[in-house]
This record gives structure tokens, C-alpha cells and sequence, in this order.
């Protein structure tokens, strides 16, 4: 193993590294612009240039020493970018000399030559390596008296990416992309010197499942989202860690909201699930579901119509509804999309208290969806989650495909649904509209709320804390991102200034907070309505019950979790080794 | 039991608390007040017309049948009360971002004039306004169809700002 030394700094690395990647690994910060750790090297923005330098060797090849005994060492003459340059044994690198800084700030001052001065309109300000580099190497003063150069503007590449040509410093993260990671090779470079700009290939559309990653890569605002432009900007946003739901890979990412309302989802490096990307889908497809038509009060349903009523009054009709049937007239159906904490409480509600076998939830499978990247076929976050909790019936409950039948016989009286998206099953609809009783955890309107008799205003998971298990069976700990009557007391610092400093008579303000609570506290009200004692006080509580009963989930805790970026089901004793998460850019002001 | 030994009573002289000498001194100003040149502006029906370095109520600059505000949103984040509101929006113009929605609310203004020392396009400034009027909370948060001014109005600002800022 050679050593290095960064700016005194002693660091044992491995010798088939780059000078950049030892430091990104031991927490040291080489300003760059093209680098990125998951891109091959290209070495054309020459931000990251260093000062190197080798122990002197004397004729007989030994090492020349000075008089303290220590490594005389030779530096180049010339700068070296660290980005290429392979480290080797006993390599001098040195960050911020003189000579170092007077290049960094030569190129910065090259790069501004011909970006333009609109910051106020581009949607990056606030997390720009540019700009943010602006602050740290330049010396603040432009020698450039001519007129900026003119390239196209808002070209469009796809429907989701707009290109402005005037903003890009060349630094190819967005065609190395295309070529590697996204594998649909259609931007190139075109022109020469001060004209060069990227291009799309003649016909072509940079459409494919993950192009979108190219605007959180790019540096600079010279990609930006047709989805997002304009709506914010990010100092005016929370960005709250998460975990994508839209399928079982469970991809970890930030929600960035205003408001309380979603504006943009940006993956989050991890880099045992999705390093540091995520799909198009998952950025897109699910955030409105949040934002709009959501349950904002429980309901019940009184002679047909819909009336928002308290939490005392739907947890007492619910009861009520369900004290009139036998236990095995009732049926529980888990949810795929909801945490292993709902689930799980769900299962000893089920089980302890309303004392039945009839359990079970619906698996979701969109075939075609997966590729051989991120996604599967699986659309749910947490599958593996309830088979390991055991939301699943035994001996003689009944299984989700025997629902119809059950209820047209006039076996299965009251169902009780963990979930809003079974609505969009016509035949499980149809046969529960048979059913006398329906309670629903719903966060959405749907066909299912059409016909429930009582309806739970529920969380989404971006309200909730919980965990889920993705397809590999890692179990990833997520916290709420928005917030909700429920967790506003906890949400501090998390939230944005509007939604921190608003009054009643601010109209930015008036936001939509829901009345809406976690599956799992609304289980255990209805519980403790039956004569549980439960005590449950926050999901950690859950978790760990959890934890000491399920073989494969003990000794983990949220900490260990957040922690390890998550841990493998029967593996909390063996974590795998800890990264430290490169992070393109450093959000300004924070 | 009252413990305080020093009452403005028991600090008063003899004099003083024979109260008639002391009338009389009062009187005596106020007659020869009565008779100096008076400083008092009949207002409202007399109104003064501030100089152009005077902060009244903040307005967006309206040139040529636009706004010159970008919706950058800088004034709203340096305003110390909070009072601005800014939705941003895409146009066909050069300037490709625009404000959809820009709101003060001015309950909470308190003139500082942040907005306008921050803003890079010189679009939000200080009027000479100073009468502001609202029946209610709502009333009192001005959109832009109240903000926006012609810069014709604004010139002595412009200028102040040209030259101090």
C-alpha cells in the first residue's frame, strides 16, 4: 500500500488510485469541475490542478535526505491535474501553494470569460460548483472587456433536459453519462476553442430512463429540468433524505419541497443501492401523489356521503363497524407501499386482537419495467419487508385471491385495507364493494374511498418515519420529509423558512397541512379502543419490538440504519464497510 | 406596605408643590409659542412631497409595458421580515424567468430597503409612498397589479440610487 501525503497530511491508499479519488476517500476536497467518481477521467476543466512532487533519489538509488533525516522531495515543475495522475509511494501533493491557487484562480478566470452574468435567472443558483468556486478561488475580477460570447439557449434535448449553451463550461460529465452510465451515446461536443458546444445528434431525443441524471451532474445551470425550471429557488426549499417508492430498489434520494409541497426529487448517494443516480420514473412519476388529492381529515360514511369527522370519532366507528363480525368474517390486507412498522402492528392487530388468520397483501408486478440498471419489476418499496414480518396467512386464513370468492359467499363480512392503491384493481374492487364493512388507511382519493365506510387520513411515507426492505434485502431507514399535523413539533430544523416563519395572514403560508397520521398510530388507537395497552410513543419504539421479534432484523436500530446506509436482513453484525458519499456540490446559503 | 422612600411627590420643592407658580411658567410658553411662525402641515390637505432619497413603500419597476424584475428572488430572501413573496415563471422574452406572482405583504415590511439595495436588475425600489391603507389583513398584501409602476414615476429614486448606492 503506498502512502501520500496531501498537504501534510499522511494517507494510505491503494496504488491503482488517482490523486483525487484518495483524497474524495479520505475527506479531502480537490476542487473539479469534470471529475466525477462514477465517470471516466476526462481532465478538460484543469480546476483540479496540483502540485506534485517524488522523494529524490540520489545516483545509487537511494532516497536523498536532508539534515533532519527526512525525504528530500522534488516538486514538477509544471502542475499536474489530479484527476489522471496515479498516486504512487511517497508522493508530495500539495493543494494550496501559491502556485496553486494562481492557477485555479487563471482558471476560473478563463471559465468566466464567456459564461454569462445570470445568475438571478438560472435555476442553479444557490448550489453551483461554479459559483460556488467563484467564492473560494477567484480573485473576484474579470479582465474581459469584450463581448461574451452567444450560443443557442433553452435548446431542448428531451422533453424533461434543456440545454443553454451559453452557461456550459465543456466539462462532458453530461456526454461521459450518456456513453457509460445511460449507454445512449447521442451528445457529442461540436465546434472548436471558445465556440464549443454540446449537441444532440441529428434526430435524435437524450430520452432514455436516467437522462435527467445529466442536471444534477452537470456543474452549472447549463442543464435544467422542463419538469422543475422556474419553481424555486433552492434556498427557499428543504431537501429531506428519503426513499424512493417507486420500486423495490428502493433507490435513497431528497425530497426538496417549499411549502410543504414537492417540488423535485434528486437521488441521494448510496452507494450499496444506487450510487449516485436514480430513473426517470422515480423522479417523476410519483411526487404529485403527494401534492395532490390527498385525504386531508379521517372520514366516515354516513347514508352514503362522506363527512370529515375527529380521529375519536372514525377510530370509534371503526370499532364499532368491526366488534359486530366474527373473527374470521374480517380480513386484513398489509401494504407493499407502507412501512414494516405499519405492517408489522397491522399483523398483531390482526392476530392478538381481532384474534384472526386472515392476512395478507397484494404483490405488485409491472412486467417489462426492469432494466439492468436501477429498476425491477417490482413497484413496491418494501415486498421483502412484509414476507419477512409474516403479513401472510396461516393454517386456514384466507389469501388475497380468495377474497372474492369469499365475500360473494357471504364468509368475509369486513375487510380492512392498509392501502389506497388497490383501487386500481377493478375485479378486487368489485368484489369488496360486496363486503359490508370497509375500513381504508388511505392518503389518496380513489376508487377505493369511493366505497369505504370508514377512511384513515393517512401519511404518505414522506410524512412518516419508518424502514422498508428493498429487493436486495437491505433495510433502509427513512424520516419524514414533509410535514403533516402529526410530526410538526419534530420537523425543526427540517423545514423550509416559509414553512418555519409563516403566519396565518402570510398568503405563502397558507399551506396544506394534513390532518393525516402513520398507519401504524392509528392501528394502535383502534387497538388500545379494543383493550390493548399498547404504548408505542415514536416508530423507533415499533422498530425495535420489531427487531427483538424477527430473527433476520435483530440488533439493528434506526442509528445503525442511518449509520451503515442501511444493513442487510440477517447481516446487522457484519455491516458492509463505510464510504464517504462524494457530494457534487455544497448547497449555498445552508 | 409601600417601601418607596423617593416619590416624585416627596421630591418636589415647596415651591413646586404650590402648583400656581409653575402653571404660570407653563402658560407663559405656551402664549409665546402662540406667537412664533408655525411648523405644522395642514396634512392632508397640504402633503408633502418626500426627496428622492426618502423609503416609502417598496414598488417594481415597470418599464416599456414589462416588469424589469427576473424573479431571482434575492429581495425575498434578504428581507429581515419576510414580507416577499416571489413565484417565478418562464417567458418567451431574452430574460427568460419572470415573476408569476410577487407579493408584499406590508404588515410585515418594515422599509428597510433590502430589497432594493440587493436586487441585481434595479426593479424593486423605494417609492415615495408613504399613505398606505388597509381595511384588512388581506388587503394589506399587495400583488403585483398594486406594485408595479411606471419608471417614469420613480426617476428621483433611479437617480438617488445611481449616485449613493
Amino acid at each position: 500500500m503506498p502512502h501520500i501525503v496531501i498537504d501534510g497530511t499522511r494517507i494510505e491508499t491503494s496504488p491503482d488510485k488517482t490523486i483525487i479519488q484518495a483524497a474524495t476517500e479520505n475527506g479531502i476536497n480537490i476542487s473539479h469541475f469534470c471529475w466525477h467518481p462514477e465517470l471516466s477521467v476526462s481532465g478538460n476543466c484543469r480546476m483540479c490542478l496540483v502540485e506534485i512532487g517524488l522523494p529524490k533519489r540520489l545516483a545509487d538509488g537511494s532516497f536523498d535526505k536532508d539534515s533532519d533525516g527526512k525525504p528530500v522531495i522534488g516538486f514538477f515543475p509544471k502542475l499536474q491535474i489530479a484527476c489522471s495522475t496515479q498516486v504512487s509511494e511517497g508522493m508530495h501533493i500539495n493543494t494550496k501553494t501559491d502556485k496553486v491557487i494562481k492557477a485555479q484562480e487563471s482558471v476560473m478566470e478563463f471559465l468566466l470569460i464567456n459564461h454569462p452574468l445570470d445568475c438571478p435567472i438560472c435555476d442553479e443558483a444557490g448550489q453551483c460548483k461554479l459559483q460556488e468556486y467563484e467564492y473560494r478561488h477567484s480573485n473576484g475580477q474579470s479582465r474581459f472587456e469584450e463581448e461574451k460570447n452567444h450560443k443557442e439557449k433553452r435548446v431542448k434535448w428531451s422533453n424533461e433536459i434543456f440545454y443553454d449553451g451559453e452557461r456550459c463550461i465543456s466539462c462532458s460529465r453530461c456526454i461521459r453519462f450518456a456513453r457509460e452510465v445511460a449507454k445512449q451515446d447521442v451528445l457529442a461536443f461540436v465546434n472548436r476553442g471558445d465556440k464549443v458546444t454540446i449537441k444532440v445528434s441529428e434526430g435524435k431525443e437524450f430520452n432514455n430512463d436516467y437522462s435527467m441524471n445529466v442536471i444534477d451532474i452537470c456543474p452549472v445551470g447549463a442543464l435544467t429540468s422542463g419538469d422543475f425550471r422556474f419553481s424555486s429557488r433552492v434556498w427557499d426549499m428543504s431537501f429531506n433524505d428519503s426513499i424512493c417508492p417507486g420500486c423495490a430498489r428502493g433507490c435513497n434520494i431528497k425530497i426538496g419541497s417549499r411549502a410543504n409541497k414537492v417540488l423535485r426529487v434528486e437521488p441521494r448517494n448510496n452507494m450499496f443501492v444506487n450510487k449516485y443516480w436514480m430513473c426517470d420514473y422515480g423522479r417523476l412519476s410519483w411526487y404529485e401523489n403527494i401534492n395532490e388529492c390527498r385525504i386531508n381529515e379521517p372520514q366516515i360514511r354516513v347514508n352514503g356521503s362522506y363527512e370529515d369527522c375527529s380521529w375519536d370519532q372514525a377510530v370509534d366507528a371503526a370499532y364499532q363497524g368491526l366488534k359486530k363480525y366474527q373473527p374470521n368474517e374480517i380480513m386484513f390486507i398489509g401494504s407493499a407501499y407502507s412501512s414494516n412498522e405499519d405492517n408489522f402492528l397491522l399483523k398483531k392487530f390482526a392476530k392478538k386482537i381481532i384474534k384472526t388468520n386472515n392476512i395478507d397483501f397484494q404483490k405488485y408486478s409491472k412486467d417489462g419495467f426492469e432494466d439492468n440498471k436501477l429498476k425491477v419489476n417490482d413497484t413496491t418499496p418494501n415486498t421483502n419487508g412484509l414476507t419477512e414480518i409474516g403479513v401472510a396467512p396461516d393454517q386456514n386464513g384466507y389469501k388475497i385471491n380468495d377474497i372474492a370468492k369469499k365475500i360473494a359467499v357471504g364468509q368475509l363480512k369486513a375487510v380492512y385495507i392498509l392501502d389506497d392503491s388497490l383501487g386500481q384493481f377493478p375485479e378486487l374492487l368489485e368484489s369488496f364493494a360486496k363486503a359490508e364493512f370497509i375500513i381504508v388507511h388511505a392518503s389518496n382519493k380513489s376508487k377505493l374511498t369511493e366505497i369505504a365506510n370508514v377512511v384513515f387520513a393517512t401519511s404518505t411515507f414522506a410524512e412518516c418515519e419508518g424502514t422498508f426492505v428493498n429487493f436486495e434485502k437491505r433495510v433502509q431507514h427513512f424520516k419524514p420529509a414533509l410535514i403533516s399535523n402529526e410530526n410538526i413539533s419534530t420537523m425543526g430544523a427540517k423545514m423550509d423558512r416559509l414553512e418555519k416563519f409563516g403566519s396565518h395572514n402570510d398568503r405563502w403560508s397558507l399551506r396544506n397541512i394534513h390532518n393525516s397520521r402513520q398507519s401504524w398510530r392509528i392501528i394502535m388507537q383502534l387497538a388500545n379502543k379494543f383493550g390493548a395497552a399498547w404504548t408505542y410513543k415514536s416508530s423507533s419504539n415499533v422498530f425495535d419490538e420489531i427487531t427483538d421479534q424477527i430473527q433476520s432484523l435483530s440488533g439493528m436500530s434506526y442509528k445503525l440504519l442511518d449509520e451503515y446506509q442501511g444493513l442487510v436482513l440477517g447481516k446487522a453484525g457484519s455491516p458492509d464497510k463505510k464510504v464517504i458519499a462524494y457530494q457534487s456540490y455544497t448547497m449555498k446559503p445552508n | 406596605m409601600n417601601t418607596n422612600k423617593n416619590t416624585e411627590a416627596q421630591r418636589l420643592t415647596f415651591a413646586e408643590k404650590l402648583y400656581l407658580p409653575e402653571l404660570a411658567k407653563g402658560m407663559s410658553i405656551t402664549f409665546r409659542e402662540m406667537f412664533k411662525p408655525k411648523f405644522t402641515r395642514q396634512y392632508p390637505e397640504q402633503r408633502w412631497d418626500p426627496t428622492g432619497s426618502y423609503r416609502g413603500r417598496p414598488v417594481l419597476v415597470l418599464e416599456e409595458g414589462k416588469e424589469r424584475c427576473v424573479a431571482c428572488g434575492l429581495c425575498s430572501l434578504v428581507c429581515p421580515a419576510m414580507a416577499i413573496e416571489v413565484q417565478a415563471a418562464e417567458t418567451e422574452n431574452e430574460k427568460e424567468r419572470y415573476p408569476e406572482k410577487f407579493e408584499i405583504n406590508m404588515l410585515r415590511c418594515i422599509y428597510c430597503g433590502f430589497c432594493e439595495e440587493v436586487c441585481p436588475e434595479e426593479a424593486i425600489v423605494m417609492s415615495k409612498d408613504y399613505e398606505l391603507l388597509f381595511s384588512s389583513q388581506k388587503d394589506a398584501i399587495y400583488g403585483k397589479d398594486r406594485l408595479l409602476v411606471p419608471v417614469e414615476q420613480l426617476q428621483d429614486r433611479l437617480d438617488f440610487l445611481k449616485e449613493y448606492k
